[in-house]
């Protein structure tokens, strides 16, 4: 299983196993990282899953479609690695993936 | 009142609001006994995906749950789950449950959601005539959405606007029946309603305006055909019901607790009594950003209340309160709404029809109250903004694509 760090504004760091096919999103609700809201559930509807991806695994996540992008234009505190988690499908090319949750979702 | 050092907090109601009382009240540090009482066998889980990706089947059942089971023993929450509340008995301050047992209780939240109405016809009671709220009436459609099999559906507000949408793309014959002369007649504008009626038209369901149910016909105990008040006979495998819910406000109101269309509460969610809250479909409550109250059947509400609540219990300051909103999937279309339309004066539309990328904005004496954005996040995460706000815009600004919705913000702001 691979395994996704989560990291918090203030930098600290929580590695959890996370779950082929489950999405970034879903594995921080369900081990209740802090930071990150999602509270459409992961429709790509309402912008409160917002991460900064790790510049080393940029690539390997892949760029967001349309939809991602356009609500990513809006979030707060944008920067060119933002994404939205519930966007990001873990497989084991994305083992040790770190991900920065921001201060606020709103 | 401080509750927040109470001994035992019973949230009558498991799903999205009940669910969210309980995590907001542990993550705001909450230490006593929380005890969760559901009447579905599952745990807490989504409801959304159950007429999207979960009723066409791209997703397990394992994802619609909040937290995984372990969550609920870590965190101390304990689940009644299979079990209804008899009473909230208030002078003895205990919820008894309707299988014996009481919960003596320091608070309450009561989120009994609400349930589909019925229909109101004969033959509602057929077998393959089926309501869509919980997994288990998800566990007896799917193994019936079936490529050639032909499904009549009731109502065309989301619920039977979704299932129709997935009942398509699987193969089946969909009619669906609306007693309105537009669908989505009761939640948005004319605009909108065309698109849709178009976009299912061309995805091959049979869109029926002005059709009244007469009755509901079967053969050795199951439907087949639903009957129109004309006569009409429309052949039917299976039927599926969308006509509203209605809020569950029966314990509230024999606990004496102040309903009108859904349990009464105020800002911070709480009742007329102190120690008793209520979050989500079953709530009337003050709508921030219009000046009057209403009942909202939505994620968002069960959210925010449910964390309102929790933070009330607690002595927190008051969460942020966002104004309404809503989305609905359908093929590949995302409608996202924000705001509440009811009294708008002026409808704005910006963006491209045929294009299925397009937004319809509701104004009322010149201020944006609601957007319906279809294909459209900037409009909608704009018009949210703008909403809560309360700003003045000029229409032929909203309407013109040469400027940004950024650009919009930024003059409003």
């Amino acid at each position: 299983m691979p395994t996704i760090i989560y990291k918090d504004h203030e930098g600290n760091e929580r590695p959890i196993e996370a779950k082929n096919g489950e999405t970034v999103m879903e594995t921080a609700i369900k081990n209740s990282v802090p930071g990150i809201d999602a509270d459409c559930g992961g429709a790509c509807a309402c912008a409160t899953c917002h991460v900064y991806v790790d510049e080393a695994f940029m690539e390997k996540v892949g760029q967001p479609e349309d939809m991602e992008q356009s609500m990513l234009d809006f979030a707060e505190n944008v920067q060119a690695n933002s994404r939205l988690s519930c966007q990001i499908t873990v497989s084991d090319d994305l083992d040790g993936l770190k991900v920065t949750t921001p201060e606020s979702q709103h | 009142m401080d509750l927040s050092n109470s001994e035992r907090i019973v949230v009558i109601g498991a799903g999205q609001a009940g669910a969210q009382a309980a995590m907001s009240l542990r993550q705001f540090g909450y230490e006593g006994a929380i005890t969760l009482v559901g009447e579905e066998t599952a745990l807490p889980y989504q409801r959304p995906p159950l007429s999207k990706a979960y009723m066409k089947g791209e997703i397990g059942e394992d994802r619609l749950y909040f937290k995984p089971a372990a969550w609920y023993e870590d965190n101390k929450v304990e689940t009644l789950l299979s079990q209804r509340v008899e009473i909230i008995d208030r002078s003895a301050r205990e919820v008894r449950l309707q299988h014996g047992g009481h919960l003596p209780y320091d608070a309450v939240v009561i989120a009994t959601g609400s349930r589909p109405r019925a229909l109101p016809v004969e033959g509602a009671n057929l077998a393959n005539v089926f309501d869509l709220r919980g997994i288990s009436d998800v566990e007896h459609i799917q193994p019936k959405l079936i490529d050639g099999q032909k499904l009549v559906i009731i109502g065309a507000g989301y619920i039977g606007l979704e299932a129709a949408a997935v009942a398509r793309q699987l193969g089946l014959e969909v009619t669906v029946l609306e007693m309105a002369d537009r669908v989505l007649a009761r939640v948005t504008s004319p605009v909108i309603s065309e698109f849709y009626q178009d976009l299912h038209r061309e995805h091959g369901v049979d869109i029926r305006l002005g059709a009244r149910l007469g009755k509901l016909k079967g053969e050795g105990g199951k439907v087949t055909h639903a009957v129109l008040a004309d006569g009409e006979e429309i052949a039917a495998d299976m039927v599926l019901a969308g006509i509203g819910i209605i809020p569950n406000v029966e314990l509230a109101q024999d606990a004496g607790l102040a309903c009108k269309d859904g349990i009464i509460v105020d800002e911070d969610a709480r009742t007329n009594d102190p120690r008793i809250f209520a979050a989500g479909d079953c709530t009337v409550r003050p709508l921030a950003h219009y000046a009057r109250t209403g009942r909202l059947e939505s994620v968002h509400n069960a959210i925010e209340q449910g964390r309102l609540a929790a933070a009330a219990i607690m002595g927190r300051d008051r969460p942020n309160i966002d104004c309404p909103w809503f989305w609905s999937d359908q093929y590949d279309v995302k409608l996202q709404i924000a705001g509440l339309s009811q009294g708008h004066d002026d409808v704005v539309v910006r963006g491209d029809r045929a294009a299925r990328k397009f937004a319809a904005f509701y104004l009322k004496e010149g201020r944006l109250i609601a957007v319906d954005a279809v294909n459209s996040p900037p409009e909608f995460i704009v018009s949210k903004k703008l909403i809560m706000a309360g700003a003045l815009i000029a229409p032929d600004r909203l309407s013109d694509t040469s400027i940004s919705m950024k650009e919009i913000a930024a003059a409003a702001a």
